[in-house]
């Protein structure tokens, strides 16, 4: 933490204190964007990583990031995970160049350094030089050597990694609240469906703030609204962990009958609107507690979902100042029967890059981040449900975003 | 109705082009409510990411299993969805009819997508491979099952209108 560069902090000004006032220049400055990566995704966080059913066997790995680093997650003989940074020991080539795959130990392809799936360095062709001439020093130790390795933790099905030493563990990092909800989710063994990847003009703190925003949910989504798969109007909740780091918003469909007055004149509530084909959303009943909509945001890189039967964990990867890429993982229950595997299939369709309630939120980033080039000492006014970082029982609020800026402030250290 | 066994190597390779071309011009040129009328009623158009179809993973862009589907994704497109305004050009290429399987001719192709935003500028936004099963029908050949497996599968931002 002492090393690293101070960002550009001093020249932007908080117009106030807590997270109910930000800056734009929070979500342009280059030197903010550093700081981050060393702050935040090196600091004391942990990020997520992969789901366990993604490397169900031994040699299994997959190519993913923590921040812009890129990193290894790989499944050993043993059965324990592990990541490590995806860069040779040697002069720095990418050891795994697919996304996905299954390996004995990782081969640098650039002189065949080779590692084994805990990222320690068990081989280097020519160490004793050939025919008596070359080969490494005499004092080349192997053991020092390996690959740079992260902590590595899982709850819940869920891997997350991190840089620091010094974070808590995993279970304690995520506190009760999201514990539970994904303990929820996570009930039992899932299988995973598939992935889809979208990359968005945008800084990646203008989608952490729309994933803790019941507030848009149904002005901006049309769909949302119109057939009722979430309403601000809808019983729902919106809650934090004790840092107001994790955020949560539930909503349970069906509550608001008679109660949606508010929205007629709204553009996204269309009585016209009519389904020709209403199949897509037929879904049944899975959760006994009636909450038919979960968005967990997870700090600083996650999102868990349940929207309707979809199912789904979203790893935002930072690509710089201005852009992202959203990671869409979607996965059923290792048990589902065939008539939930269609419904899960076809109400595909609502969520991704092409997902009918989700396509906006990508747009919406990308028309701020747009519109925020300069002018970056003026700030965003986030007020609704009192300004103020607190719980909620109801979904009018924009609570959950202000608690993100004020632990996004203390853990960039702009007090 | 046409037997589509009984038709010449050319005759289908004819007809299947046609097909095609009426395909990707009632997209470029934004008729997309006569997008529908390309397909039969029982239908299927998914568009597929290929690290998921490699995969044999069912996870799609967009599923669509009857024509009614592909009519409310206009719909939604028209009135519902918030997207930037944008434009495609489709370029077909290597259109190779690979045979009659009962009433259906099987077909293949390869495509790219060039999108022009309201800025001006043209980048290509996605390619990818057509996976059609093709009947006939009183009008003409229609599709049956059209698998749009795409190569470009980190999108760039949304995918709204149909490839």
């Amino acid at each position: 933490m002492n090393a690293i560069r101070e960002p550009a902090l001093s020249q932007l000004a908080w117009p106030a204190a807590g997270g109910s006032r930000v800056p734009y220049g929070v979500f342009t400055d280059p030197a903010v964007y550093e700081a981050e990566q060393q702050r935040l995704f090196r600091g004391d966080n942990w990020s997520f990583v992969a789901l366990e059913a993604e490397i169900p066997n031994s040699g299994d790995y997959k190519s993913t990031f923590v921040g812009d680093t890129p990193v290894v997650v790989s499944r050993a003989e043993d059965g324990t995970v592990h990541a490590y940074v995806n860069r040779c020991a040697h002069r720095g080539a990418a050891i795994c160049r697919d996304l996905r795959g299954n390996v004995q130990n990782h081969l640098c392809v650039y002189h065949q350094w080779a590692y084994d799936l805990k990222g320690n360095l068990i081989g280097v062709p020519f160490r004793r030089g050939l025919n008596g001439q070359g080969g490494m020093p005499a004092d080349f130790d192997m053991k020092k050597h390996g690959l740079q390795k992260l902590r590595v933790d899982s709850y819940g099905g869920l891997v997350f990694a991190t840089f620091s030493e010094s974070v808590e563990p995993l279970a304690d990092y995520l506190g009760p609240m999201p514990c539970k909800a994904i303990d929820r989710i996570m009930r039992r063994p899932i299988k995973v469906l598939g992935d889809q990847r979208q990359y968005v003009a945008g800084n990646w703190k203008l989608y952490a703030e729309n994933t803790r925003d019941p507030y848009h949910a149904s002005l901006l989504h049309l769909f949302h609204c119109t057939f009722g798969l979430y309403r601000s109007s809808q019983k729902g909740v919106s809650v934090m962990d004790a840092k107001h780091r994790h955020s949560m918003l539930t909503a349970q469909r069906g509550t608001d009958e008679g109660q949606t007055d508010e929205y007629k004149d709204t553009r996204t509530f269309n009585a016209d609107f009519t389904l020709a084909d209403p199949s897509l959303l037929a879904g049944r009943p899975e959760f006994d507690d009636g909450v038919t909509l979960v968005i967990l945001a997870v700090f600083p890189n996650l999102v868990v979902q349940q929207i309707a039967n979809t199912l789904a964990v979203r790893q935002i990867i930072p690509r710089g100042v201005d852009k992202f890429e959203l990671v869409w993982t979607q996965f059923g229950y290792a048990d589902d029967d065939a008539e939930m595997d269609a419904i899960r299939h076809k109400q595909g369709n609502l969520i991704g890059p092409a997902g009918l309630v989700s396509m906006e939120d990508g747009e919406a980033v990308e028309i701020v981040h747009r519109s925020i080039v300069r002018d970056q000492d003026q700030s965003s006014y986030i007020a609704m449900g009192g300004a103020e970082a607190k719980d909620a029982e109801h979904l009018v609020t924009e609570g959950s975003i202000i608690g993100f800026w004020e632990y996004y402030r203390q853990q960039m250290g702009w007090a | 109705m046409t037997d589509l066994s009984k038709l010449s190597l050319l005759e289908q390779h004819y007809l299947a082009s046609k097909l095609l071309s009426d395909y990707v011009e009632t997209i470029d040129e934004d008729r997309l409510e006569q997008w529908p009328e390309l397909f039969v009623a029982d239908s299927v158009y998914q568009v597929i990411a290929r690290e998921n179809a490699d995969r044999g993973l069912p996870t799609s862009a967009i599923y669509c299993d009857s024509r009614g589907m592909l009519v409310d994704r206009i719909v939604a497109l028209r009135h519902a969805n918030i997207y930037a305004k944008h434009y495609y050009r489709h370029v077909l290429s290597n259109v190779n009819v690979k045979g009659v399987e009962g009433d259906e001719l099987v077909v293949q192709s390869n495509y790219v997508v060039l999108q022009t935003l309201v800025e001006g500028d043209t980048h290509v936004f996605n390619a990818g491979k057509y996976l059609d099963r093709m009947v006939a029908t009183p009008d003409g050949l229609r599709f049956k099952r059209k698998v749009v497996v795409f190569d470009t599968y980190r999108i760039p931002n949304l995918l709204v209108t149909p490839l």
